[in-house]
């Protein structure tokens, strides 16, 4: 088995229009045994900024603190919020310094750019390769049946509810089909004026 | 202890922190997962005035497309470009680093810097690290003495060659310019061979796929990325849809965070960099 499928989770972000969302699982596990269900994967790093860091649970704890940390350095140095580009670059670095003794998280950025509000989603390979789709980007042990999900239910221009409809069905649907996902869902719907945190309503077993 | 006054100099080159940990886990049976590979099709050529270089745009983590259109030609100076075929994030970073090298080099030297240098840093590097940073590249550039290409192994040997092609796909792009290539040909004549060696690749190779992405770089004047030169597969259009309607979606609890829009206008009053960029400067 893989150490990525250690604690089990999934994160998926979807572009819409003006808009960006991001969801997360709440499972905590180890192995088969569920321990917690109040385990959100998603973090927020800036005002518009969110990132998602599923895999080995340490690991997104301990990449989580090391990123705030880089990121606290920059904006006091530079005073200025960070754009989600920035972030990425930032991000693949931290993961590629440590190419042969990699962490194992696979992690997934979603943001609205701070200066021309276009949405941005990224995700990386656990040794930071970026991928930047004009879609959708998906991350976790439920990762293939999420690009099944994406790949039928997204369309371009979503507006924010339609766009929160489909992420969650998306990730819903999908932890559905994995064992060591799911027990509970957070959504973050991005825009340029308001963030809303919705905790969606899933099967608990 | 690190303070503003005296910041710690951080400590260059790769981090081993983790590779004890890692290694107990994988004797204890976890280990190591996969990073995604570009199972790739890249090839480049010499024609009458220049070099073209060529790149399909799959990139997977096993049997799994994890993107769709990805860049495999990246840049590394006005003159020159680089296809990586291989570990994603190691043609990505080494030629990042290379790149930044290069450009150090010609604000050093004021001249352009010759794609021979570029070859010898990136051998150089990959030689160093023995084929642990799994780089297969195809450099292309065009300098003082001529057009150039190079195809560099991830153990750090080289070959010039008038035409290369690496990746998985480096077979059925091969046989392609074994059958067509021949010196001095024109630019139309290169752009249709580089495509076809691409296309051999996108439908003979499972590892590639999507798009022709090429890059031709001419004696004179700047470089012309054509990205997404063609699209191999179009995909059908979404006869229905499979939305679900508004309201689907069971919510437990929801919060709503307000955020302030500041609309801060910057007028940036023009600076010019007391450097010239790099594409003027050929």
């Amino acid at each position: 088995m893989s150490i990525l499928a250690y604690n089990g989770g999934a994160v998926v972000a979807m572009k819409g229009k003006d808009c960006v969302a991001i969801a997360t699982d709440k499972r905590f596990g180890i192995q088969a045994q569920t321990v917690s269900t109040n385990f959100p994967k998603v973090y927020q790093m800036g005002p518009t900024l969110y990132v998602g860091l599923p895999g080995l649970a340490t690991d997104t704890q301990t990449v989580f603190q090391r990123l705030k940390f880089r990121m606290n350095l920059y904006e006091l140095k530079e005073n200025r919020v960070m754009r989600p580009k920035t972030f990425s670059a930032m991000l693949s670095n931290l993961l590629y310094e440590r190419r042969f003794g990699p962490y194992f998280i696979e992690p997934v950025v979603a943001g609205l750019d701070p200066v021309d509000n276009q949405p941005y989603v990224c995700n990386m390979d656990l040794i930071g390769c970026p991928n930047e789709p004009e879609d959708f980007v998906v991350s976790g042990t439920c990762s293939e049946q999420l690009y099944g999900m994406c790949e039928a239910l997204w369309e371009p221009n979503l507006s924010p509810d339609e766009l929160f409809e489909t992420i969650s069905q998306a990730l819903v649907n999908a932890a559905d089909r994995d064992a060591i996902s799911g027990w509970g869902a957070v959504v973050y719907i991005i825009e340029k004026d308001k963030i809303t945190e919705k905790h969606v309503k899933t099967r608990m077993d | 202890m690190a303070s503003i006054l005296l910041p710690e100099v951080p400590v260059p080159g790769f981090s081993f922190e983790n590779s004890q940990r890692n290694a107990f886990l994988a004797q204890k049976g976890f280990p190591a997962p996969t990073a995604t590979k570009t199972g790739t099709t890249i090839v480049g050529i010499i024609y009458a005035d220049g070099v073209i270089l060529g790149a399909d745009t799959r990139a997977t983590e096993n049997t799994v497309v994890s993107d769709k259109n990805c860049q495999k030609i990246h840049y590394l100076a006005g003159n020159m470009y680089c296809c990586g075929a291989g570990t994603a994030a190691d043609t990505e970073m080494t030629t990042q680093s290379v790149s930044s090298q290069l450009e150090l080099q010609r604000l050093h030297t004021g001249r352009t810097v010759a794609v021979e240098t570029a070859a010898t840093l990136l051998k150089r590097m990959l030689f160093r690290y023995q084929g642990y940073i799994g780089a297969a590249l195809v450099l292309g550039g065009v300098d003082r003495t001529g057009p150039h290409i190079y195809c560099i192994y991830p153990h750090g040997s080289v070959d010039k060659l008038p035409y290369a092609t690496m990746g998985s796909g480096s077979l059925a792009a091969m046989a392609v310019f074994e059958a067509n290539w021949k010196p001095n040909m024109t630019e139309e004549e290169g752009k249709k061979l580089v495509r076809d060696a691409i296309a051999a690749g996108i439908f003979n190779d499972l590892g590639s796929g999507s798009n022709v992405d090429l890059c031709v770089i001419r004696s004179q004047g700047p470089a012309q990325y054509l990205r997404t030169y063609e699209e191999a597969n179009v995909k059908g259009k979404k006869q229905g849809s499979y939305r679900y309607p508004l309201g689907t979606t069971a919510v437990l609890k929801q919060s709503v965070i307000p955020l302030e829009v500041t609309s801060v206008t910057v007028t940036a009053s023009p600076q010019p960099m007391d450097v010239e960029p790099s594409h003027s400067r050929r």
